[in-house]
């Protein structure tokens, strides 16, 4: 069997990636992107450990979460649209009206 | 008691407890813009309520300190929690204050109460269903739920009927006596693991709690909890301060049933909780409590001399009076206890007649400032002999009810406590200074304001609400035996228990041990 | 004579109950109307001065008022001469009887039943009270006429009669609690009857609270009682004194404590020093209310208490020291005050406070015979002054300045003869009664084992001056030119029958009243003082030895009779220096007054007393407790009640200040958090 050294450090990077661009940017398609990139991330790590240790289970979650991952996406967008009709903006920072 | 059959005895307190709860279902459905067909309804129920419970005062048993009328039901069975209710010697009387008291508060609603009518008495019936409830209750589970009962329709009366700052003191009244109320809580819950520990069985039931010997150091944490949470309702000093915040904004009614029996609660639980559970730890902190309700005697009276408004003046008097019933109870002898008792109904008797008298005045110049007033005796005769005869009952004098029950009090505390007992005396003669002070400035001399100048006099509704509290003022001073006789038992019997509890349970300990040494194992 | 009567006895006080009942259903349902319809005419300010009032056509009910309230104190007085009559029937020792009328309060040990007790002191008492009580009452009737608030009065009058007699009747200390506290209230009614007169309702209301303040020892005291002796039956208790002295549980240090409470008691109820202050300006009350409250019956309810417990007080030599000295002092201290008054009703108030204060002198000095005695001359011949006084007022339409006085003696010749007699017996001019009882005070302070010199020189000093200033009183009043209003003079009648019989009546008593206890000395026999003997025998000897009571039997003859004289001439020249400076030189008064500016100012503000009690507690108590309120309750409690509720919320406004609303926040933080836990997860 191959060892997933590599896989997960390249899954590793991926979400570090993803972490740094939901943290750092502020446009909010950008956060929901880099969201996807995360969970992606996820799914490497998933399947290289799964076939690592011959078990299916990793590679069944990886589809899953591709699942989930579509319809966050879709959701996710839809929001983003109407956000964007009702403030002409994404921009996080001044998204704030759920503060206090 | 033979009289009443078996079926009928042992039922008759649910019914007394649940009956109210009836009436206000009934209420649900009746039309709410007939006002006067709720108004007379309530006052219905209540008079029946007031006649179920008049069997249980003559079929009562003063012979015997047991529980009587008892109805014991299993009620969440896996916890051991039951519906367990029963009156005793103790408790009987408060019963009867309370639903004596509820016609006579509903008539004075008649008028001063115009909006909401039917969600004001159907609170008013349930607030009943609470005080009925906690006086009958034998188990505490039941007993903490009618504890809290009580404080929901009470919260609303105040916060929704009452004068200017009513929500302030709503919600003071709220969070003050719920804040002891949860250290209760916890102590409930101590104490029924406490109880699995020691005897293997689960059990919320209060008599089987009365055998249990509970570790001193235990007893001083549990009985500082319930004496606690009794001390914020009583209310003793320093702890008061919610009371005349509470009594100035509630509506009469509320004020006469805050005063008359929702304080009582509080003395009560101490009598039938904190005492008898924790008798080391009551005897041992017998001289904080018996300050405290010194200093509240002497203190409530000083502030309630410098009153300007009717009703706090009241108000700061119930502290006093209340700090004799609590001296009385801590004489830990039947002299004291019994006054204490008889002075819980006098106080129910005279200082709700008080609210109302303050609350006729205010229904017709809507003010309670005693500046406001003077010279009333000449146009309201009748109100100023009421008034009169009300004011020497809460000075205390011999022949009305306060004597009796002040007298009690100060002649058990002397035996127990000598000095405080010289202390407290000299709230007799500071009532007098305060009471006799307002009634000269309201009733006496020459009329000074214009407005009250043609102020009616008592209306035969009002005459019909004050005169059976005139009957019991005169009653309980000619003849307080009545009343004693039916309590003798159970109060001997409750001394008997704190002391032989107390002495088993200081028969382990080491003798001249300091209290530092008992409690906190400081040695020396 | 039918002993049955004593089964009677309860009538005694129920009596005067009925008439209460009575007069209070007709004030109520007769009176009230009348007044209310009067009261919205809105005739103000009107018939409200003491003895005048408006002129409206007598209501029928008033007459029934008029006869039920004499009516019923007399048939008590009735009851109780007959059963004073079966009592005396009976061997001496046997003269008591006790009857239980209900269990009034019963508490673990402890019972009181509401029980009336007839022995020899008591029968003084009732028939004190309602012999003299009945006469007031005839002659309210007649002083009260022009009073539209009639039947009222009559309500008052009655129940204090009722409490009265319940406080002597009582046969233990709680029963006798009650009465006590009745008068008490009745009092303040009666000392506040106009009340829409401020000094009236003030003074009322002062009455009720520095006798509460005579109460709280009182009750102290009763506590004391239960729980040394198990009982507050006067029977039992005095029954268990020698056995309880005897093993130790009655101590003198407890006796002292009980009688010393007690006395407080008594020093509240008959205004000695320092509690006196309400008794002067409990003159603000009708005049009939002062002859039969304020100087007759109720004041002395002291004394009767304290010789009632005489067994007790003679346990302990120092409460009789302070019982003596307490009523020597009041008794100068208040004459002094009583030369310089000018208000005719104050100077006999003043009066009153000095001969209580001999009567305590007498049981201060174990010679509870003379204390009651003089008891009972004080109410003949006091309440014949006031009555007497009333009526001059009532001549005067309402005017009781003695300096607006003068020259009444050819208008009032009934009212000027009888309160003559009057001032020779309280003066102490022999053969009328306040010499024999006076005398008998004197002769004991100054013989008995308790005694003391000082004390007797004190008393006389005191009789002298007693005597000159009633003498001034009479001078002023009746002798002389008329200084009165013009407008008053022409008014100025003698009163009715109704008031001028029963002046006559307490007249004849106050002649005769001393002669049941003439002293031995003057070959009498004191009929007095063996009526008595099996009361305060029981006290003697359960104390110690027979003290008082026979204790002077010793002293030579000679000494007693040279110290009556001695007191005698001390009486007649107060007289003399009353004429001296009232008849002969009349305006040297007023150059004494002049020459001493500042001592004659301090007693004619009475010491000050009041304005000094006003500035040392009354002032400091009210303001601390406003200190009180304000300061410690609305800022301190309410402070920190406030402060925690502020607390909290000031704590969850800080802590909502962290939901930014910017998602970035959020997420960042949950990064933290998870690295956070992946390093605690990593490095565990």
């Amino acid at each position: 069997m191959m060892e997933p050294t590599a896989y997960l450090l390249l899954s590793g990077i991926l979400f570090g990636i993803g972490v740094a661009g939901v943290v750092a940017r502020k446009n909010a398609l950008i956060i929901l992107m880099s969201v996807e990139i995360m969970l992606n991330a996820v799914n490497v790590a998933f399947i290289a450990v799964g076939s690592h240790l011959g078990d299916p289970t990793g590679s069944i979650f990886a589809f899953m979460v591709m699942t989930v991952a579509a319809a966050e996406a879709a959701v996710g967008l839809a929001i983003l649209i109407a956000i964007y009709r009702l403030k002409e903006t994404i921009d996080i920072t001044e998204l704030s009206v759920l503060k206090w | 008691m033979t009289w009443i059959p078996a079926y009928l005895s042992s039922n008759l307190l649910t019914a007394l407890i649940f009956f109210p709860l009836a009436g206000a279902l009934l209420l649900f459905f009746l039309p709410r813009e007939n006002p006067r067909l709720i108004r007379n309804a309530t006052l219905l129920v209540t008079l029946v309520e007031f006649l179920l419970s008049l069997p249980v005062a003559i079929g009562f048993n003063g012979a015997t300190a047991a529980m009587q009328f008892v109805q014991r039901v299993p009620w969440i069975p896996g916890y051991g929690i039951e519906y367990h209710v029963g009156v005793d010697g103790i408790s009987l009387w408060l019963v009867m204050l309370t639903t004596f008291l509820m016609p006579i508060a509903i008539l004075s609603t008649y008028e001063a109460v115009e909006k909401h009518v039917k969600e004001f008495m159907i609170f008013m019936l349930v607030l009943e269903v609470g005080m009925v409830g906690v006086f009958l209750a034998i188990d505490l589970f039941l007993f903490y739920i009618f504890w809290e009962l009580v404080l929901i329709p009470m919260y609303f009366l105040i916060g929704v009927w009452g004068s200017e700052r009513r929500i302030y003191s709503a919600i003071k009244f709220f969070l003050y006596t719920f804040a002891g109320s949860v250290l209760m809580l916890v102590a409930i819950i101590a104490l029924y693991f406490h109880h699995y520990a020691a005897t293997g069985v689960y059990t919320t039931n209060l008599l089987r709690m009365y055998e249990l010997s509970i570790p001193v150091k235990l007893q001083f944490w549990m009985f500082a909890a319930f004496a606690l949470a009794f001390a914020f309702k009583v209310p003793m000093f320093p702890f008061h301060t919610w009371l005349p915040d509470a009594h100035v904004d509630a509506p009469t009614a509320g004020s006469v049933i805050l005063a008359a029996v929702l304080l009582k609660m509080g003395t009560y639980g101490f009598l039938r909780f904190a005492m008898p559970l924790f008798p080391v730890a009551a005897v041992d902190l017998m001289p904080l409590v018996a300050t405290l309700a010194v200093i509240g005697i002497i203190y409530g009276a000083l502030v309630a001399m410098v009153q300007k408004d009717m009703k706090k003046l009241v108000a700061y008097s119930s502290v006093s009076h209340l700090g004799f019933v609590m001296l009385g109870l801590f004489a830990f002898n039947v002299q004291g206890i019994e006054g204490g008792i008889l002075q819980m109904i006098n106080h129910g008797v005279s200082t709700g007649a008080l609210f109302l008298i303050v609350g006729i005045i205010y229904e017709r110049r809507h003010t309670r400032l005693i500046e406001e007033f003077g010279g009333l005796s000449k146009v309201v005769p009748l109100y100023a002999l009421v008034f009169m005869i009300v004011t020497l009952s809460s000075v205390g004098l011999p022949g009305t009810n306060g004597f009796v029950g002040e007298f009690l009090i100060l002649l058990g505390a002397f035996k127990t406590a000598k000095w405080y007992t010289v202390f407290a005396a000299t709230g007799v003669i500071l009532s007098a200074v305060y009471m006799l002070w307002m009634f000269q400035r309201v009733m006496f001399g020459k009329i000074t304001n214009e407005k009250n100048r043609h102020l009616p006099d008592l209306k035969p509704r009002e005459i019909a609400y004050m005169l059976p509290l005139l009957v019991m003022i005169f009653w309980i001073g000619v003849y307080p035996q009545t009343f004693l006789r039916k309590m003798d038992a159970s109060v001997s019997a409750a001394v008997t228990r704190i002391e032989t509890k107390r002495q088993a349970a200081l028969g382990e300990r080491p003798q001249g041990e300091t209290l530092l040494a008992r409690y906190f194992d400081v040695k020396k | 004579m039918v002993t049955g009567i004593l089964d009677y006895i309860w009538l005694v006080p129920a009596l005067p109950l009925l008439g209460v009942l009575l007069n209070g259903a007709i004030a109520l349902f007769c009176e009230r109307p009348l007044l209310l319809a009067e009261a919205a005419h809105g005739d103000e300010g009107h018939g409200h001065g003491d003895a005048h009032g408006g002129h409206h056509a007598p209501a029928p009910y008033r007459k029934l008022v008029a006869f039920i309230g004499p009516a019923v104190v007399g048939a008590a007085f009735v009851v109780s001469v007959l059963a004073v009559l079966a009592l005396a029937a009976r061997p001496a020792h046997d003269r008591f009887f006790v009857q239980v009328l209900f269990p009034w309060i019963q508490a673990g040990g402890f019972s009181a039943p509401a029980a009336l007790q007839l022995d020899p002191l008591s029968s003084v008492m009732i028939l004190v009270v309602t012999g003299v009580g009945f006469l007031i009452h005839v002659y309210s009737a007649g002083y009260m006429s022009h009073e539209k608030a009639f039947a009222r009065y009559f309500v008052y009058l009655n129940l204090f009669t009722f409490a009265m007699l319940t406080l002597v009747l009582g046969s233990n200390y709680l029963v006798m609690f009650v009465g006590w506290e009745g008068v008490g209230l009745c009092s303040y009614l009666l000392i506040g009857y106009w009340y829409e007169k401020k000094s009236a309702s003030d003074a009322g209301k002062k009455a009720f609270i520095v006798n509460r303040i005579g109460d709280f020892g009182f009750m102290l005291g009763v506590f004391l009682i239960f729980w040394t002796f198990g009982t507050v039956n006067y029977t039992e208790v005095f029954a268990k004194v020698p056995l309880l002295s005897a093993n130790g549980v009655l101590t003198t240090e407890i006796a002292t404590a009980i009688t010393l409470l007690l006395f407080v008691g008594a020093i509240g109820k008959s205004a000695q020093i320092p509690l006196y202050v309400w008794l002067p300006d409990a003159m603000e009350g009708p005049t009939p209310v002062s002859a039969l409250i304020h100087a007759a019956t109720m004041v002395t309810a002291g004394v009767y208490m304290v010789a009632r417990s005489s067994s007790l007080f003679l346990l302990s030599p120092v409460s009789m020291g302070v019982v003596a000295t307490v009523g020597a002092a009041t008794a100068i201290f208040s004459a002094t005050i009583g030369i310089t008054q000018n208000d005719i009703k104050r100077v006999l108030a003043y009066s009153t406070v000095s001969q209580l204060g001999y009567m305590f002198l007498a049981c201060g000095v174990g010679a509870f015979t003379a204390g009651i005695f003089h008891l009972m001359t004080h109410a003949f011949f006091k309440a014949l002054l006031f009555l007497g006084s009333g009526s001059v007022i009532h001549a005067l339409s309402g005017e009781q300045d003695m300096r607006k006085m003068g020259s009444l003696k050819k208008h009032l010749p009934i009212t000027f003869t009888t309160m003559f007699i009057a001032t020779l017996a309280i003066a102490g001019i022999p053969g009328l009664s306040g010499f024999f009882s006076k005398d008998e005070i004197l002769w004991k302070a100054f013989s008995s084992e308790h005694g003391h010199i000082a004390l007797w020189a004190v008393a006389a000093l005191a009789a002298g001056i007693t005597a000159f200033y009633m003498f001034r009183l009479v001078f002023l009043t009746f002798f002389g030119e008329s200084r009165m209003e013009p407008e008053v003079e022409k008014h100025v009648h003698e009163s009715p029958y109704s008031m001028t019989v029963p002046l006559m009546l307490l007249a004849v008593l106050s002649v005769v009243g001393g002669w049941i206890g003439i002293p031995e000395v003057l070959k009498g026999h004191n009929y007095f003082e063996e009526w008595l003997a099996p009361v305060f025998a029981q006290g003697a000897a359960g104390g110690h030895g027979a003290a008082g009571a026979h204790g002077a039997a010793h002293h030579p003859v000679a000494l007693e009779l040279g110290l009556m004289a001695g007191s005698v001439a001390v009486a007649l020249c107060g007289i003399g220096l009353a004429y001296y400076l009232y008849r002969v030189r009349t305006n040297k008064p007023k150059e004494i007054a002049e020459a001493v500016p500042g001592l004659y100012d301090v007693v004619l503000n009475k010491y000050y007393v009041d304005e000094i009690y006003d500035f040392l507690f009354v002032r400091r108590i009210v303001n601390g407790s406003i200190v009180l309120w304000q300061a410690f309750d609305a800022a301190f409690i309410d402070g920190i009640v406030n402060g925690i509720a502020a607390a909290v919320r000031g704590a969850g406004d800080g802590v909502r200040r962290l939901q930014t609303g910017v998602v970035g926040n959020y997420a960042f933080s949950l990064l933290l958090g998870a690295v956070l836990l992946v390093g605690y997860i990593l490095t565990r």
